[in-house]
């Protein structure tokens, strides 16, 4: 997943002292996201928004304009102010990542210590063929090593499908593809997860209720993501569809496997983002070269752009690159096309109220904004979730990788500002989530219980 | 929070190392391991309070060379505060979390015979420590601001004695109440320091302006 500093809609790197101080904080920070199609079409869409240095937004032509004339002059002068800016808006957006974040893992570990039904097996998903049942530890880590080799593999071609796409601009494809994901998670997961709350706390509901309340859900959350929405509404949306996601694969991936695949992951992330020719950043220059909006992959955003002038065609456009999946779960799903269904988040380049921009001034009070990839509100929960799910040690290795993840999160938007450039927003938080998931459960935890069963306090 | 985190990992670690390579059979001497780990613990918690004073020294001086007018928009007084605070937050919720967890499920408190006060006192007990971590947080940042180093063995000396009573558990008497005079006396001084006064605290109570 792709983290963006985005300060508006469109970055436009040179420009006015504003948009330098903006471009200065949204260097994209780009995430794995394992949909990623939404990671990279939104990364790239953000990178484009930030380096194409012409309008703000696509459509904004007088304001590109405007914003490059100033740029040369300003930018020498005002680099002092705008590193500070940049550090006082810094900590704006860390904490504006951190409450979503800290909200997507709520949702998901108060799910997995309520309902049993995501931390029961049922099964493997097909991207995960190797079982891990087998007598021997040699043999379970060899097979948790090959289902990660087949679910990264799975995921490279997947992104690598969707630079193609991109580059042969077979633009229906990808929106079908997006809302034909959104469409799943919103609808059928919703109803699942639905379902199974409701079997836990044994309330009865009626299927007229239930289909009112799905579909209501459903058909917003479509129209939030999709097209037009409020801010925060849309934000809700898109925590809940990443807390969905992470809870299918807390569920389905097997234990090692899933260690394993976080570690990978976060590798893969850093090579895809980082090297030239990794796929994501080829997203993120074609999108550039194009001067296109990128799909609202799946990015969650966290300031309101106001719209420039006119709505945005690409508004309506964009779809959650989802990836799909299949998903074979006990008989109640027949195998679909996997479907990521991260939403994509698209910064909703409306839900405010569009103003007629027409000065710079009001151009500047655009609030700057920050970008993460919904991969990463993914990857996120999955560690916390499997370290409440299955951590003998309870609350505190929870708490201690939930503090580790934060403080990653933290970290990776310090070197964005520092670098200003698209970085990968998973590895630093996944490496801390690990290293203080293993260390917590197998070292800390004898520590505490025996110092709580003495009563003495540290 | 993430500091005393990565204290409370270390001290873990060493902890773990030595039971493992002693004997599990021996009372005694899992008793002496267990008070070292406690000292240990304490030790290399303020470490990591030092530590994390200097590297917040190092962003206050950046902040002020990038403000425009030579000072930086928190205090280390806020700091001071604020690392506190997460100090405690973080011991606290390490202390209380798998109790509260436990307390929500069935079960008799101090059925075989320990006491039944258990989680009243341990709720009391961690609060203290939460209050006192942050007025050590103060203090420790104060001393090492003016260089007075008594205040920060003050602190230390009082996080010792603190676990150190938390030795005398189950008798309460010998743990709490000294640890509450303690924090008593941490909290005045904390006030102090940041400059309050017996006036500033009437003014304040009599809600004068």
């Amino acid at each position: 997943m792709i983290t963006f500093m985005n300060n508006s809609d469109s970055e436009e790197e040179p420009c006015n002292e504003r948009t330098s101080l903006m471009s200065a904080e949204s260097p994209p920070v780009p995430s794995y996201q394992d949909g990623l199609q939404a990671s990279e079409a939104g990364e790239a869409q953000a990178h484009r928004k930030r380096r194409a240095g012409s309008s703000r937004s696509p459509n904004n032509i007088t304001g590109g304009e405007m914003s490059g004339s100033g740029v040369p002059v300003r930018e020498s002068a005002l680099e002092n102010e705008e590193e500070e800016l940049t550090l006082k808006y810094g900590a704006k957006h860390v904490i504006m990542l951190f409450v979503p974040v800290t909200l997507c893992m709520i949702v998901v570990v108060a799910t997995i210590k309520s309902v049993r039904f995501y931390t029961e097996k049922n099964g493997q998903l097909i991207y995960t063929p190797f079982s891990e049942d087998t007598p021997s530890v040699g043999q379970r880590l060899l097979n948790s090593v090959l289902n990660t080799i087949v679910m990264i593999s799975v995921i490279i071609v997947m992104t690598v499908f969707l630079v193609l796409l991109y580059k042969y601009r077979c633009y229906k494809f990808i929106h079908g593809w997006l809302i034909l994901s959104s469409l799943m998670l919103l609808f059928l997961f919703t109803y699942i997860y639905l379902g199974e709350v409701l079997k836990t706390y044994n309330v009865a509901m009626d299927y007229p209720t239930l289909f009112i309340v799905i579909w209501n859900f459903g058909a917003v959350g479509m129209i939030c993501i999709h097209w037009k929405g409020p801010l925060q509404l849309q934000q809700a949306y898109l925590i809940m569809i990443s807390a969905l996601m992470a809870l299918v694969f807390i569920k389905y991936l097997p234990e090692w496997s899933a260690w394993v695949i976080l570690g990978a992951i976060s590798i893969y992330d850093l090579m895809a983002v980082l090297c030239p020719k990794g796929p994501l950043r080829m997203l993120v220059e074609t999108a550039q070269e194009r001067n296109e909006p990128i799909f609202p992959a799946l990015i969650y955003s966290s300031a309101m752009m106001w719209t420039v002038g006119m709505a945005k065609p690409d508004t309506a456009a964009r779809g959650p690159s989802q990836q799909t999946w299949h998903a074979a779960e006990d008989g109640r799903e027949h195998l679909r096309s996997p479907s990521h269904a991260e939403s994509q988040m698209s910064e909703t380049r409306s839900p405010v109220p569009t103003r007629p921009v027409t000065s710079l001034e009001e151009l500047e009070e655009e609030e700057r904004g920050v970008k993460l990839g919904l991969g990463d509100f993914i990857f996120y929960s999955v560690l916390v979730g499997k370290a409440a799910a299955t951590a003998s040690g309870d609350w505190n290795t929870t708490l201690a990788c939930f503090v580790a993840i934060l403080i990653g999160l933290c970290l990776t938007l310090l070197l964005l500002a520092v670098f200003k450039k698209a970085l990968p927003a998973l590895p630093i938080s996944i490496t801390f989530g690990l290293i203080f998931y293993f260390s917590t459960d197998n070292l800390v935890r004898p520590f505490m219980d025996t110092l709580a069963s003495h009563q003495l306090y540290i | 929070a993430f500091f005393w985190l990565v204290s409370l990992l270390l001290s873990s670690l060493i902890w773990f190392i030595a039971v493992k390579a002693s004997d599990p059979q021996d009372e005694r001497l899992q008793k002496g391991l267990l008070i070292f780990g406690v000292m240990f613990s304490v030790l290399l918690q303020e470490a990591f309070r030092f530590l994390y004073y200097k590297l917040l020294r190092k962003a206050i001086e950046g902040l002020v060379a990038l403000s425009e007018d030579g000072c930086s928009p928190i205090s280390i007084q806020q700091m001071a505060y604020v690392a506190g605070v997460g100090f405690g937050l973080m011991s606290g919720a390490f202390s209380m979390i798998n109790l509260l967890a436990d307390a929500l499920g069935p079960g008799t408190v101090g059925i075989h015979g320990d006491s039944q006060l258990y989680f009243l006192t341990s709720a009391f007990m961690t609060m203290v420590l939460i209050f006192l971590h942050t007025f050590w947080g103060i203090l420790f940042f104060h001393g090492c601001e003016h260089r007075r180093w008594w205040e920060i063995a003050a602190v230390v000396v009082m996080h010792l004695t603190v676990s150190g009573l938390s030795f005398c558990n189950p008798l309460y008497v010998g743990s709490l109440v000294p640890s509450y005079l303690l924090m008593a006396a941490a909290a005045a001084w904390a006030y102090l320091l940041s400059g309050g006064s017996a006036q500033n605290l009437r003014r304040f109570l009599l809600c004068k302006c």
